[in-house]
């Protein structure tokens, strides 16, 4: 994000329309937020609440004219993720999202926004779809995680989540990611590779589910709310690792007491972030992406010791001409 | 009271210092034997877990590896604690395996090929993906890319290590953008998936070779056996995350015994040598 906001804040002088993150009203600090923050199990639960706006309640408060588009064109169309095309103040942009229910009829249809394999193959046909025809990809991630049952395994879920990464990593249009409520896993990942990831205040971002790492480390699904603690998935922690950019502000009282202020919250933060990412070249947007993710790691290298230093990486040249310039 | 045997050792009959039996036909097989068989049962083809090094001896032609990167250590981002603090568990994982997180990446020769080489080793805390082997793998698939060779990563992994939480749920997308590199500059990248390689791992780099190649009767599969129970309330059949499953379902190329695993990497690196070319790619 910093090298992003270089970039574009280098060509705001003369364009004179630059818009920065904290005029959206994001939160780009963890001391931004209000002091009686809740506690991280508070947070799952909020993230979890099945009155929350999901995918479609913010679709169509955000988008106009949504189109929805359906099927992997291979095997079936899955229910949790939903995806189309829609206007984001009269121009076109491809949306996903993972779909959860907001009544038990409904998250059975949805399979509690788990999706199969299908539902990424969907995903990356509408990805290929926004590089095809140039259109920004929004995406909107909700999920527990990417459905773990035998037909999930035989239609090879790890492949499919592997490969949406990838088509992520490398798609040649501007991706802004919103993490709605949950994000599970590599579940959530297969979506939530963006130039920018943005993420409601009250939502979580998780390797694994706090249920199932109590299972794993504690032998005990019980221990939840520990494991939620210690695993550091609320907005402030996000923020910290820069596992999301800026939190959007949600009602007070949480995203499910109003709907419409949510999605206001997040139409205006999207139409910031498009307008700021359409102004890199794509060129520079896939090398900044890289390097987002490329980023992320917290080790301890002793300096001086056998490990030759990397020579300079690939994306550091890329980067280094057109800051050098002083614009793009 | 009991006299000590003279004529030698007969009340422990198959100390395991010198004998291993095999869970699969029972067999007792002799160590040393086993070891030259890389680990593989003479009897009926079980193939035990093969450590980082093993692995390596196996795969790299004599003194080609040279390894990378070997003093990257793990830092503790969140100050996770769970039964003991994740710091703990890293210096007794060091202790218990002898490397310092669980794969080991370097350059080396394949059949007189160059390639850059990465191992993981189950040993290490379940070969657990953190913030440690994103780094190395997505070094050495860098350094694949800068010296246009290509990238060879052998999996045994239960996937992304919680203990890191999303900072390790992160490295799926640092190390696919990484090989997704090679893949758009046709560098080839063979992944060899072990006995187990599950999670995060599998469902990140692991899946993404432009060979995938298996090894018999390993575990491959998206979600563990806990996690399963605990999501859906139902388990997996068994047998059912194979490799025999994923080459039946069309995610494994080949299931490749690892006695011939050599010759057949080495086969695909050769086969995706442009003609005329010396051992460098040069595209």
């Amino acid at each position: 994000m910093s090298m992003l906001d270089r970039i574009v804040g280098s060509r705001r002088g003369t364009e004179g329309n630059g818009h920065l993150v904290v005029e959206a009203g994001l939160i780009t600090d963890a001391t931004q937020l209000a002091s009686g923050r809740p506690t991280p199990w508070q947070t799952v639960q909020t993230a979890r609440n099945i009155a929350r706006p999901h995918a479609l309640d913010i679709i169509g408060r955000v988008f106009e004219q949504f189109q929805e588009l359906h099927g992997d064109r291979s095997f079936r169309d899955d229910p949790a993720i939903i995806g189309g095309i829609a206007q984001l103040e009269g121009r076109p942009v491809i949306v996903v999202g993972q779909q959860k229910g907001s009544s038990t009829e409904e998250n059975i249809v949805r399979n509690f926004g788990m999706p199969y394999p299908e539902g990424y193959r969907k995903a990356m046909r509408l990805y290929r779809l926004a590089q095809k025809f140039h259109l920004p990809l929004v995406t909107l991630v909700d999920t527990p995680g990417a459905y773990p049952g035998p037909e999930a395994e035989e239609r090879g879920q790890a492949e499919a989540i592997a490969s949406s990464i990838q088509l992520m990593t490398r798609l040649a249009v501007p991706v802004v990611v919103v993490v709605l409520g949950e994000g599970g896993s590599g579940g959530a990942l297969a979506l939530g590779v963006g130039d920018v990831v943005l993420a409601l205040e009250n939502a979580t971002y998780s390797v694994i589910s706090p249920e199932g790492c109590a299972a794993i480390l504690w032998r005990s699904a019980s221990e939840a709310e520990r494991a939620a603690v210690a695993m550091k998935l609320a907005g402030p922690d996000l923020l910290e690792t820069g596992v999301a950019d800026a939190l959007i502000r949600e009602p007070a009282g949480g995203a499910h007491t109003d709907h419409d202020a949510t999605a206001a919250a997040i139409k205006s933060a999207l139409v910031a972030q498009l307008d700021r990412l359409s102004r890199v070249p794509v060129a520079d947007l896939l090398s900044l992406r890289y390097e987002r993710f490329r980023s992320f790691g917290m080790f301890v290298e002793p300096d001086g010791g056998a490990a030759p230093a990397p020579a300079q990486p690939w994306w550091r040249r890329i980067l280094k001409n057109p800051l050098e310039k002083g614009g793009l | 009271m009991r006299l000590r045997n003279p004529f030698g050792r007969k009340t422990k009959e198959f100390p395991s210092h010198l004998w291993t039996q095999c869970p699969s036909c029972g067999e007792m097989l002799f160590n040393k034997q086993l070891e030259r068989n890389h680990r593989v049962c003479q009897k009926c083809g079980h193939h035990f877990k093969l450590g980082a090094l093993e692995r390596i001896d196996l795969l790299a032609d004599a003194k080609s590896f040279s390894e990378t990167d070997a003093d990257i250590v793990s830092s503790d981002p969140l100050g996770f604690v769970d039964s003991k603090p994740y710091p703990e568990r890293i210096a007794a994982a060091q202790a218990k395996s002898g490397h310092k997180d669980a794969v080991l990446t370097g350059d080396a020769q394949i059949a007189g090929i160059p390639v850059a080489l990465a191992v993981m080793d189950f040993e290490f805390m379940g070969g657990s993906m953190g913030s440690v082997v994103g780094e190395k793998l997505t070094r050495t698939a860098e350094r694949a890319y800068a010296d246009r060779k290509p990238l060879v990563i052998v999996s045994a992994s239960g996937g992304a290590r919680m203990q890191e939480g999303t900072i390790a749920l992160m490295q799926l997308a640092k190390t696919v953008a990484a090989v997704a590199r090679l893949d758009e500059a046709a560098i080839p990248f063979i992944s060899v998936l072990t006995d187990p390689t599950t999670g995060g791992v599998l469902a990140s780099f692991a899946s993404l070779g432009d060979i995938v190649l298996a090894e018999p009767g390993a575990l491959i599969g998206f979600s563990g056996a806990r996690v399963t129970s605990e999501t859906i309330g139902e388990k997996l059949p068994k047998g059912f995350q194979r490799s025999e499953f994923l080459l039946e379902h069309g995610f494994v190329d080949q299931v490749v015994p690892r006695t011939q695993l050599k010759e057949r990497i080495a086969f695909f690196l050769n086969a995706f040598r442009v003609a005329g070319q010396d051992l460098r790619w040069s595209l």
